[in-house]
């Protein structure tokens, strides 16, 4: 096989890794944090995705700059919606939280249905189509940027657990809830302030998406699996584990379908969730329980 | 905290007469009973908008007809719509089938995709309730022997055969530069046998298939496919997929910058009004075989007209299912009842010819309608238009399109 061909797979899977990295951070830090898979996550980004499309396409807001607005409404959007619908009604029981955001998804999906049809829609900026010359291969500018984001939001998320006094607390909170309880950390306040952080991810993570994708109230479910497979892979509240488990899964998927076939080659993610689960259920980061 | 209701005289003639209206339907219209008709599309799941627009044509249908007296033979009885969703999934088809069938539907009009009409005609044959196929192209929906089964629109097999008529004869006009192609196709029922059709004709035109790459639905990236494509170096690319591949692909080609001939697709997803609208540097020039309404048909640009008034797009799905529907009335008409075999048997001899669509009057052979044919249509930077077949063009095909060096 032509190096080339090769070196030009491996900047794409880099490249994917890095669309996956910005979807699976929040997911990582809410399973992380609440101990429950999201199942809210898929139909969040879609309403932020809509979200980026309609600032476009009715007040003409950039979709880079509309992360000034995106980021802090989801934030605003997952802490109400924890304090509001999860944290009333799950008791803080964690197998009613998951029931609670699967409802969620299921819910926010069909009235967007509803309000948006099923109509997929795309975005054309200037520099949508803009390409990059990256070594053999041409390179779409709103790719790189994604990437470049997406490893700029994972850095920052670390930091702000590993240095803040709220990321401490998160970190007792997910280590240990009722000595964290003890200690006088408001646990139900941190729980808001993770699902916030959390969906305030994919306020971001919508942004850089638009200019890539197409938006439809189905597009959840094209990226929802995909994250579940780095979030387990990387280990579960780890973003170092978010980025390495990106970047693989990415690079899966490009090799698979350049040898595969891209039809063959969807193979590859399913192969790394079930081995993952066999041999290491923790994922590569994640804290060995 | 106790409340308890007391039962009055009140309440029970509340109940009383909340149950006669409700307990005895039939009594309470005056005039003919209405007819069931089934409309049956993915309005949810990764077929939703495609569904979406099918409803949408069988409603404008339904409203059309009653608006002008309804079925007159019948004295004027009126069309009743009975909407399914099939969610994009086969399984799910059927059981709306069922839930209809319970519900007296007098006929099927559906489904958009051939794989999920192909069970649901299938479970509508145990009853032998007429299914009118709008869209689905797969030619196995009209050769299982099903009586019940009519297609008005054309199949894969016209569609591709018309296809390569058009596409030889825009070739050759160009000289026949293009000798090379790469098939794309989606892997599912559709794609895959419009794929093996497009792979067996294309050598009849003097094209040589380098390779056929298939790709699942929904699939997230496209550039290793296309790279591949712009290592093959062919003179044109054929699609068949749906929407959003079909778009992303398109897409990716042109940031790729792979030089073609041309770009085609054989009834392609994405092909449609918003592809233009929204990605106008990108659809300018792509080309595709498909379902198609007469331009120069006056009706058809009222109706292209009111569809759009309304903020909706006048794509094929709108149409397909709007004609089906009115194929239906006609037959009703002709048979002066729903009775099922009755209008079977009406449908078996049919000559309606007050679509819109290139069609001539039907004639149906064993479900398919022998004059349904597709057109061969190129999109510009603002609008779409027929290329062939003559008789309909009004626009010379651009080919071959602009290098982007």
């Amino acid at each position: 096989m032509d190096p080339t061909i090769l070196a030009a797979a491996a900047i794409n899977g880099l490249l994917l890794g890095g669309m996956y990295t910005l979807v699976a951070s929040g997911l990582t830090l809410i399973y992380g944090v609440l101990h429950i898979i999201n199942f809210a996550h898929g139909s969040m980004l879609m309403l932020a995705m809509f979200g980026v499309f309609y600032l476009l396409t009715k007040f003409g807001i950039d979709p880079y700059l509309s992360m000034l607005v995106m980021v802090p409404a989801m934030y605003g959007l997952g802490y109400a919606i924890y304090k509001g619908v999860i944290g009333r009604l799950s008791s803080g029981r964690d197998e009613n939280i998951l029931l609670i955001t699967l409802g969620l998804s299921i819910l926010i999906e069909n009235i967007a249905l509803m309000l948006f049809k099923g109509d997929s829609r795309t975005i054309s900026v200037s520099y949508s189509d803009t390409m990059i010359e990256l070594g053999p291969t041409l390179v779409p500018l709103p790719k790189l940027i994604s990437f470049a984001v997406a490893m700029l939001l994972c850095a920052a998320l670390a930091l702000f657990i590993q240095r803040t006094d709220t990321g401490r607390a998160i970190r007792a909170v997910a280590k240990e809830r009722v000595g964290a309880r003890l200690v006088g950390i408001d646990v139900d306040r941190i729980f808001a302030i993770s699902y916030g952080i959390g969906l305030a991810t994919l306020g971001a993570a919508a942004c850089l998406l638009m200019p890539i994708f197409y938006v439809s109230p189905t597009i959840g479910h094209v990226f929802v699996l995909v994250a579940f497979t780095v979030v387990v892979l990387g280990g579960m509240g780890s973003f170092l584990g978010a980025v390495v488990g990106g970047m693989i899964v990415g690079l899966t998927e490009s090799f698979g379908g350049l040898f595969l076939g891209e039809s063959l080659g969807q193979i590859g993610i399913s192969l790394i969730f079930i081995l993952i689960l066999l041999l290491r259920p923790s994922g590569l980061f994640g804290a060995r329980r | 905290m106790t409340s308890h209701s007391r039962i009055t005289r009140r309440s029970i003639l509340k109940a009383g007469a909340a149950g006669a209206v409700l307990g005895v339907p039939g009594l309470s219209l005056a005039q003919a009973k209405s007819i069931k008709v089934g409309l049956l599309h993915p309005v949810s799941g990764a077929l939703a908008y495609s569904g979406g627009q099918s409803r949408l044509g069988g409603m404008l249908a339904i409203d059309e007809i009653n608006a002008s007296g309804g079925i007159k033979s019948m004295g004027g009885a009126k069309l009743e719509a009975l909407l399914g969703d099939s969610q994009s999934r086969p399984e799910v088809g059927v059981s709306e089938v069922e839930r209809m069938q319970q519900e007296g539907v007098a006929a099927y009009v559906g489904c958009f995709a051939s794989g999920i009409a192909l069970p649901a005609t299938q479970a509508a044959a145990k009853y032998n309730t007429p299914f009118l196929i709008d869209v689905g192209v797969s030619d196995a929906l009209v050769s299982r022997g099903l009586k019940n089964v009519f297609r008005l629109a054309p199949g894969n097999g016209k569609c591709v055969d018309d296809a390569f008529a058009g596409l030889a004869e825009v070739n050759k006009t160009a000289g026949g530069l293009a000798k090379t192609a790469v098939i794309v196709h989606e892997d599912s029922e559709f794609g895959t046998s419009t794929a093996k059709l497009l792979s067996a004709k294309l050598s009849g035109i003097g094209l040589e298939v380098k390779e056929v790459l298939k790709h699942a639905t929904p699939t997230r990236d496209f550039t290793n496919l296309v790279l591949r494509i712009k290592a093959i170096k062919p003179d044109i690319v054929i699609m068949s997929n749906y929407q959003n591949e079909y778009v992303l692909i398109a897409r990716t080609i042109y940031q790729q910058k792979v030089d073609l001939a041309g770009m085609f697709s054989v009834l392609g997803g994405g092909f449609n009004y918003k592809l233009v609208k929204e990605q106008p540097e990108v659809a300018q020039y792509m080309m595709d075989f498909n379902h198609w309404y007469n331009p120069k048909n006056p009706k058809a640009l009222d109706m292209r007209k009111r569809v759009e008034a309304k903020d909706n797009l006048f794509t094929f799905e709108v149409y397909c299912t709007y004609n089906s529907v009115k194929l239906f009335a006609d037959a009703l008409e002709n048979a002066k009842s729903a009775d099922k075999e009755k209008v079977i048997a009406a449908l078996e001899v049919s000559t309606w010819a007050d679509h819109f669509m290139p069609y001539g009057p039907t004639k149906f052979v064993n479900g398919q309608n022998q004059g349904g044919r597709a057109a061969l249509l190129q999109a510009s930077r603002t609008d779409i238009d027929v290329v062939w077949p003559n008789e309909f063009a009004a626009v010379k095909p651009v080919f071959p399109r602009p290098k982007f060096s």
